[in-house]
C-alpha cells in the first residue's frame, strides 16, 4: 500500500467511527443531532493538548474521548428538556458555539490551530492497524448495545417516549446513555484524527461536517449497524475517486439526504431488505 | 384495617382553565375489580393517568402499598406495580407484535441501565411474552407488525403488554372497546380470572352491563368530581348515578 492509500484508509476509518457513534444518538435512540462534529472536534483539541504535553497515546484516545462524552453529557441534558424537533436546532447550535469559540482562544490556537502534535511513533501500517482496530471495536460495541436490553429500550424510547415510560424504562436516563456513548466514540475518533493531521483547525469541525456524518447515517438507514458503514465507506470514497464529485461533495451529501428521505427512509439497509424479500418471494 | 393497596386523595387536575377532575379521592384494597364509570368528559381516563403519572395532579396525593408516589416518574411508578393500557392504542409500531410484550417482559432487565447493557438473552421474556399473547388470544399476530393488526387486536395488545410488566394494579382505560362482542366476552373473562388470581385493577368500560357483571364496586366520576362510590348494584340505582347518565330531567320523570 502507498501513501495515498494508507491516507484514505485513516480517512474512511474516522468517518465509520463517526458515523458509529451518531448512529447511536440518531439511529439507535432517535434523538436527533446536528452537531456531531463538536464532539469530534472536542476529542480532538483534548487530544491534541494532552499529545502535546507528552502523554502516550492509549491516554490521549481515552482522554479524547472522555472529554467529548462529558460535552456529550451536558448536550444530552438539554434533549430531556426539549422536543424532538427542537434537539435538532439545539445540537446544531451547539456545533456552531463550539467553532465560534475555539475559534477565539489563543491557548487553543484559535485560527491558527495547534500544530505542535508528536507523532504517534507506530510506524504507517501500526497506525492504520490501529484505526482498523478502533473501527472494529466501536462497530463490535454497537452490535453488542443493539442485540442487548439496553439497545432494545432505545428502540423503544425512538418509537414512543411515553409509552416507554409506562413499561418501566428511565427515558431520560436511556437518553444520557446514548449522548454518552455516542459522542466517546466521536472523541476517540478525534484523537486519531489528531495523530493522522498533526494539525488542527477550528474549520475542520464545522456545521458542514456534522452534516456529512449524518448523511452517512441516513443513507445507510438510520440504527442500520452495516447499512450505516458502508454509506461511511462510500461516502468517504466517492469524492476521492473522482474530482467532480469531489468539488460538489456538498451538492451529493445533501442531495443524498433528501432523496433518502423521500424515496428509502430506511436507506442502504431497507433497500436491500426489501430486495431480498422481493427476491425471496419471486423464487417461491 | 389493612392498608389500601391503592390510595387516591382527593386528586386535582386543572387543564389551563378547564378542571378536569376536583379531589377526586377512593382507595383500592389488594385483590378488588374496581369499575370506573361516568359520562364522557368525566375525567376517567385524566384519573388513571394522574394514578400513573403521566399527567401531574395540582393538587392531592396517591399512595401505592403505604408508599407516597405522587412526585415519583413514570416509570419509577411502572417499576413499583403499576401498569396502564391506553384507550387509543399505543403500541411500538417499528417492532413486531411479539417484541412489544418482550420488552415489557424485559422491565427487570430494563429497568437499570447496567443490566440493560449487560443483558443480552431474551428466551425467558419471549416464552412469557408468547403466553401473554396467547392468553389474550393474539397468539397468531405474534409475527406481525401492529401497523397491521385490526384494532381489537391491537386493544388486546395492550392488555399483554401491560400484563407482561408484572403490575400489583392493571389500570384498564376501555379495554373492550372496539372488540367485537365475542372478544369482548373472552377478554373480560381472561380479565376476571387474572383478577381472581391476585391482580388488582380498575377497569374503565362504557358497557354497563359489562360493568355491573364483571365489578363488585364502582366509582362515579361526573364533570371531574367522585358522584358515587360503593357495591355496584347500589351505585346504579343511585339517582345521582341515574341522572349524570341520562340528565336529572328523564331522573325525576322516571320517580
Amino acid at each position: 500500500m502507498g501513501a495515498y492509500e494508507l491516507t484514505l484508509v485513516a480517512v474512511v476509518s474516522i468517518n465509520v467511527m463517526l458515523a458509529l457513534g451518531l448512529n447511536l444518538i440518531t439511529g439507535f435512540c432517535g434523538q436527533v443531532s446536528l452537531g456531531h462534529a463538536a464532539f469530534f472536534g472536542t476529542g480532538a483539541y483534548a487530544a491534541a493538548l494532552m499529545a502535546a504535553a507528552g502523554w502516550p497515546l492509549p491516554v490521549v484516545l481515552v482522554a479524547g474521548g472522555v472529554t467529548a462524552a462529558v460535552l456529550g453529557l451536558l448536550v444530552g441534558f438539554t434533549s430531556l428538556r426539549v422536543r424532538e424537533d427542537f434537539l435538532a436546532i439545539t445540537t446544531m447550535g451547539v456545533g456552531f458555539v463550539f467553532v465560534g469559540f475555539v475559534r477565539k482562544q489563543g491557548w487553543l490556537g484559535a485560527e491558527m490551530g495547534l500544530t505542535n502534535i508528536p507523532d504517534h511513533g507506530l510506524g504507517d501500517i501500526g497506525f492504520i492497524l490501529m484505526c482498523l482496530g478502533l473501527v472494529a471495536a466501536m462497530a463490535a460495541i454497537s452490535a453488542h448495545i443493539k442485540r442487548s436490553w439496553l439497545g432494545f429500550g432505545f428502540a423503544a424510547v425512538a418509537d414512543d417516549e411515553a409509552t416507554a415510560r409506562t413499561l418501566g424504562i428511565n427515558v431520560p436516563l436511556y437518553k444520557l446513555a446514548a449522548f454518552v456513548i455516542g459522542t466517546f466514540l466521536a472523541g476517540v475518533a478525534g484523537a486519531v484524527y489528531v495523530y493522522f493531521t498533526r494539525f488542527i483547525i477550528p474549520g475542520a469541525f464545522g456545521f458542514t461536517v456534522s452534516i456529512s456524518i449524518l448523511s452517512m447515517v441516513i443513507v445507510g438507514g438510520v440504527g442500520s449497524l452495516w447499512g450505516v458503514i458502508v454509506a461511511a465507506v462510500l461516502l468517504t470514497l466517492l469524492p476521492e475517486f473522482s474530482r467532480v464529485i469531489n468539488d460538489y461533495k456538498l451538492l451529493l451529501y445533501g442531495a443524498l439526504i433528501v432523496l433518502t428521505m423521500r424515496f428509502a427512509p430506511d436507506g442502504l439497509a431497507g433497500i436491500v431488505t426489501s430486495l431480498s424479500r422481493r427476491l425471496r418471494r419471486s423464487e417461491t | 384495617m389493612t392498608t389500601p393497596l391503592l390510595q387516591v386523595d382527593a386528586v386535582t387536575v386543572h387543564f389551563g382553565g378547564i378542571t378536569a377532575l376536583e379531589r377526586v379521592g377512593f382507595s383500592l384494597v389488594a385483590g378488588e375489580l374496581l369499575g370506573l364509570i361516568g359520562p364522557n368528559g368525566a375525567g376517567k381516563t385524566t384519573l388513571l393517568r394522574a394514578i400513573i403519572g403521566v399527567v401531574a395532579p395540582d393538587e392531592g396525593r396517591v399512595h401505592l402499598a403505604g408508599r407516597d408516589i405522587t412526585t415519583l416518574s413514570t416509570d419509577a411508578r411502572a417499576r413499583l406495580g403499576l401498569a396502564l393500557t391506553h384507550q387509543i392504542v399505543r403500541p411500538f409500531r417499528s417492532m413486531s407484535v411479539i417484541d412489544n410484550v418482550v420488552l415489557a417482559a424485559g422491565h427487570a432487565k430494563t429497568g437499570s441501565l447496567l443490566k440493560a447493557v449487560a443483558a443480552v438473552g431474551r428466551v425467558a421474556e419471549e416464552r412469557r411474552a408468547g403466553e401473554l399473547l396467547a392468553l389474550v388470544g393474539i397468539a397468531d399476530f405474534a409475527q406481525a407488525n401492529p401497523a397491521a393488526l385490526p384494532l381489537g387486536a391491537l386493544k388486546r395488545l395492550e392488555v399483554a403488554r401491560a400484563l407482561a410488566i408484572d403490575p400489583k394494579v392493571l389500570l384498564l382505560d376501555e379495554p373492550l372497546a372496539g372488540l367485537n362482542s365475542v372478544e369482548a366476552e373472552r377478554l373480560a373473562e381472561t380479565l376476571v380470572r387474572l383478577n381472581a388470581g391476585g391482580i388488582t385493577m380498575i377497569l374503565i368500560e362504557h358497557n354497563l352491563a359489562k360493568v355491573a357483571e364483571v365489578c363488585a364496586r364502582l366509582v362515579v366520576l361526573d364533570n371531574g368530581r367522585k358522584i358515587a362510590d360503593g357495591a355496584t348494584r347500589e351505585t346504579l340505582a343511585d339517582p345521582a348515578v341515574v341522572a349524570a347518565y341520562i340528565g336529572k330531567e328523564a331522573a325525576d320523570a322516571r320517580t
